[in-house]
């Protein structure tokens, strides 16, 4: 009986050494796959989830759907790395003098994937159908600029119209676009999948061909197993300039980026959207040379309710105080383990007209100015903040930094003011219920500095959620909008942006970054400034 | 026992009226509103929002909205979701049959493990098997289940590469049968618990000793005598046991990637999806109904003392 006692003894014990050395595992391994072979017909599987809506480009926001959406279609334009407009599926997009009518021609011979021509009329009929309240397309609002949207999407009720007035067709490869208020940088919208165009067949039967899309995209959607995976295949009949290196894409889905991190180190799946923020301390050690740390444009700030109280007749200066307080190096690199970088500004990088240090020296930390500023202001009202945010996200941490940093180095008190999840923070933000302080995010809608301005910060604007309001601001943002070219728009969105270190509407803390990896199985995979993988350039090793 | 059984039915409806109109309620009061948060971070367009809201019948007050849902519950209509305008019945249909595979294996495995690993602890109380069940149980019971599923993942999973680290097809019975031991693996623990201790407890009652006097042979009297007698409080568990397994795999799901119930009403708790939660909870309180009621009919065959009129 003794023996068997010790001998169970030994066996537990090597279950909890086991258990223990499981964390040492993995590692880079990367090194010998220089030599491999390419497989021409290979498939690229991507950690994805299940799309909330059907497959239609003008109902799909969130980033399951989109991912796919944009590997199926293809739009008008596209835009590089540095935010400059490149022509996809349009041989030009030009406007008029006032930029108030934007012509359209057409690169000819395009196709859906079932053969059925893309012309101007097959934009315009797919405009109109999106723009249309009863088809329910999420994304409508994108069509606002456009002259004769209120008469088919009035703000409330049926509308009056079917069509756009602003669209006209001029012949087959051509069509005009009426805008309602002339903007310089329209053709930055076109890029965004809300503008992909529809064979007829959808505009028919959008409950079908929501479920098996057909579009003119590198890619052709083969099958949707829901909840498990939507597969498309690389399609010949391409046109553009995305022709995929690789025979398709497998989007997975997964409910947990936790678990989509343990499939990516096993090589059960080539890459996913964003490591899950418990790795962002290993992941770099785990994948090697396949981690990937790359700019998105995305930024973080946090950003005075002006609507309240404490807020509301404050001098600025107490904000500028606070910003000049918190350590936003020393937060990136230990909270953030260097996976986030410090703002400059509003505006985030990769986008046309991003400027550094629009912010100036209120955003960097001072903590002699900082306290000379908050006192000269006559000191933050309470002498107390609190920052909301969401619960169901990890934001405590970093949360807790800055107030730690504000704290220390001002002597004001500050704490974290979490609210359960996303969508009991977003009802509060909605309804100005905010205490002091919320924490707000911005990824790109188009790559042109004036998203992150005029949408977010404009007085009264749907997007400006603090009610915060500067008249030279506001000044300076009509005549960006009033400039003859983008270039000379983007110059004078920076003057704007510049303006806002006097007002802070919020305050900079940090920009994002993509923090994915990619498995063995592939050569290498990119990501572009709106957070996407390049799929259709990533070319798969043979098995 | 007929009219006991119809008895036990009809009391099903009130219990089923209540507990659907208390979840109804409660997702009601949840802060959040489900059809502005299809925007996100974005501004909302207002005359979407109206339309979606009427589409899904939102805009009526309350009591009508329930009264619209239970009217389509038996008609077998479960309502469309709030994103993406799906029916309920479809995510459900979906849902259940991995749950069901999954609770399946967890069950068996907890019941035939649990079984033996506490018959052989009763008999043997106090010896070195004994102890070494109890430790195990204490082991297993005070270990988190995340943690359990996180380490065989890991090890099974990323070191080993036995398995992959998460399920790739969800209906594919090898592939669950890991989660299903981390699932099933606390269940086994109290299973093992609860049959020691009622073993151990009537070893030394008189039908026993009277059996042993009459010279029937060993195993008889244990698997006949002894088991049957002590099963009623591993019956009850197990049973009850049924409807946790297939909706509180919440984390064993999450971890191994598993589209189950526990999934699906995670995620719609999350999106505030008031239609799939309803329907989620119908299904299972129905389940745990009937498991409760198997379980009372049970208890007649295991205990001829204990009679239904």
């Amino acid at each position: 009986m003794r023996g068997a006692k010790s001998a169970k003894w030994v066996a537990i014990a090597g279950v909890v050494s086991l258990a223990a050395t499981a964390c040492g595992g993995g590692g880079d391994n990367g090194s010998d796959n220089a030599n491999r072979k390419i497989d021409p017909k290979g498939i690229v599987s991507y950690a994805n989830g299940e799309p909330q809506n059907s497959l239609m480009p003008a109902n799909t926001m969130e980033a399951y759907g989109s991912v796919v959406i944009d590997s199926l279609f293809t739009g008008l334009v596209g835009y590089d790395k540095s935010g400059n407009i490149t022509y996809e599926n349009a041989e030009s997009v030009t406007p008029n003098d006032d930029n108030s009518v934007w012509t359209v021609k057409l690169k000819p011979g395009w196709t859906f994937h079932n053969g059925e021509k893309v012309t101007a009329k097959t934009y315009v009929d797919t405009w109109n159908w999106d723009a249309n309240p009863a088809n329910g397309q999420q994304n409508s609002a994108w069509y606002r600029d456009i002259e004769g949207y209120d008469q088919v999407h009035p703000a409330k009720g049926k509308g009056k119209a079917k069509a756009m007035s602003g669209l006209k067709v001029v012949d087959d490869n051509t069509f005009t676009i009426k805008l309602a208020n002339p903007i310089p940088y329209f053709a930055y919208k076109l890029a965004y999948s809300s503008f992909y165009p529809l064979p007829s067949g959808a505009l028919k039967d959008p409950k079908k061909f929501g479920e098996n899309p057909v579009g003119n995209g590198p890619y052709k959607f083969k099958s949707w197993d829901h909840k498990k995976s939507i597969q498309v295949s690389a399609w010949d009949g391409y046109k553009g300039q995305s022709k995929p290196k690789n025979g398709g894409i497998n989007f997975k889905a997964y409910t947990s980026p936790q678990a989509a991190y343990n499939d990516l180190r096993s090589d059960n799946v080539d890459t996913m959207p964003l490591v899950p923020d418990s790795e962002l301390a290993n992941y770099k050690q785990d994948f090697g040379k396949r981690a990937i740390n790359t700019e998105f444009s995305a930024i973080n700030t946090i950003n005075p309710a002006y609507y309240t109280k404490q807020w509301k007749d404050v001098d600025r200066k107490v904000v500028q105080g606070l910003s000049m307080a918190i350590d936003r190096d020393t937060i990136a690199k230990t909270t953030f383990f260097g996976n986030r970088e410090p703002a400059t500004g509003w505006v985030a990088k990769g986008v046309k007209g991003y400027q550094p240090d629009a912010c100036g020296e209120y955003c960097k930390f001072n903590p002699a100015k900082a306290k000379q500023f908050i006192k000269a202001g006559g000191g933050v009202p309470g002498n107390k903040i609190s920052i909301q945010y969401n619960a169901d996200q990890p934001h405590k941490g970093w949360v807790t930094a800055v107030c730690n940093s504000i704290t220390k180095t001002t002597g004001v008190k500050c704490v974290g003011d979490p609210v359960t999840d996303f969508q009991a923070d977003t009802e509060i933000r909605d309804q100005k219920k905010v205490k002091s302080i919320y924490r707000s995010g911005w990824v790109l809608d188009y790559p042109f500095n004036g998203n992150f301005l005029a949408d977010l910060f404009g007085t009264g604007v749907d997007g400006n959620k603090g009610d915060f309001s500067d008249p030279k601001f506001d000044g300076l943002v009509k005549k960006a909008d009033k400039a003859k070219t983008v270039d000379e728009s983007a110059k004078l969105y920076q003057a704007a942006e510049k303006e806002l270190r006097n007002t802070m509407p919020g305050i900079p803390t940090f920009y994002n970054k993509v923090n994915s990896a990619y498995s063995n199985n592939v050569k290498k995979i990119e990501f572009d400034q709106a957070g996407d993988p390049v799929l259709w350039n990533v070319e798969v090793f043979k098995k | 026992m007929g009219r006991y059984v119809a008895r036990r039915l009809l009391q099903m409806i009130p219990v089923f009226i209540g507990t659907t109109l208390l979840i109804f309620l409660m997702v009601n009061v949840l802060p959040g509103d489900p059809v502005r948060a299809l925007w996100g971070d974005k501004p909302p367009d207002p005359a979407q929002v109206a339309q979606i809201r009427h589409d899904r019948g939102l805009d009526l007050p309350l009591w009508e909205q329930y009264l619209h849902y239970m009217r389509g519950l038996f008609q077998g209509d479960f309502g469309r979701t709030i994103a993406g305008n799906r029916p309920v019945l479809d995510e459900i249909s979906r849902a259940f049959p991995v749950s069901m595979r999954l609770a399946a294996m967890a069950w068996t495995f907890e019941l035939v493990v649990g079984i033996v690993l506490g018959v052989v602890a009763g008999i043997r109380r106090g010896k070195v098997i004994d102890t070494a069940v109890t430790l195990f149980t204490l082991v297993v019971i005070s270990v988190p289940i995340f943690v359990i599923g996180l380490a065989c993942q890991l090890y099974f999973g990323n070191n080993l590469g036995w398995i992959t680290p998460t399920v790739q097809d969800s209906t594919n019975l090898g592939q669950l049968m890991v989660p299903a031991l981390v699932l099933g693996m606390v269940g086994l623990a109290y299973v093992a618990r609860l049959t020691r201790t009622s073993i151990a407890e009537n070893r030394s009652a008189d039908y026993i000793r009277t059996a042993t006097a009459k010279g029937l042979p060993r195993r008889r009297i244990i698997t006949v005598h002894l088991l049957r007698n002590s099963l009623i409080p591993v019956v009850t568990y197990l049973g009850t046991d049924i409807g946790s397994l297939m909706a509180g795999a919440v984390v064993t799901e999450g971890i191994f990637n598993v589209t189950g119930v526990g999934n699906l009403l995670f995620e719609a708790l999350a999106r505030r999806e008031g239609a799939v939660i309803v329907g989620i909870v119908t299904v299972l309180v129905l389940v745990y109904l009937l498991a409760s009621l198997l379980v009372d009919l049970l208890y007649a065959v295991l205990d001829p003392r204990i009679r239904y009129a």
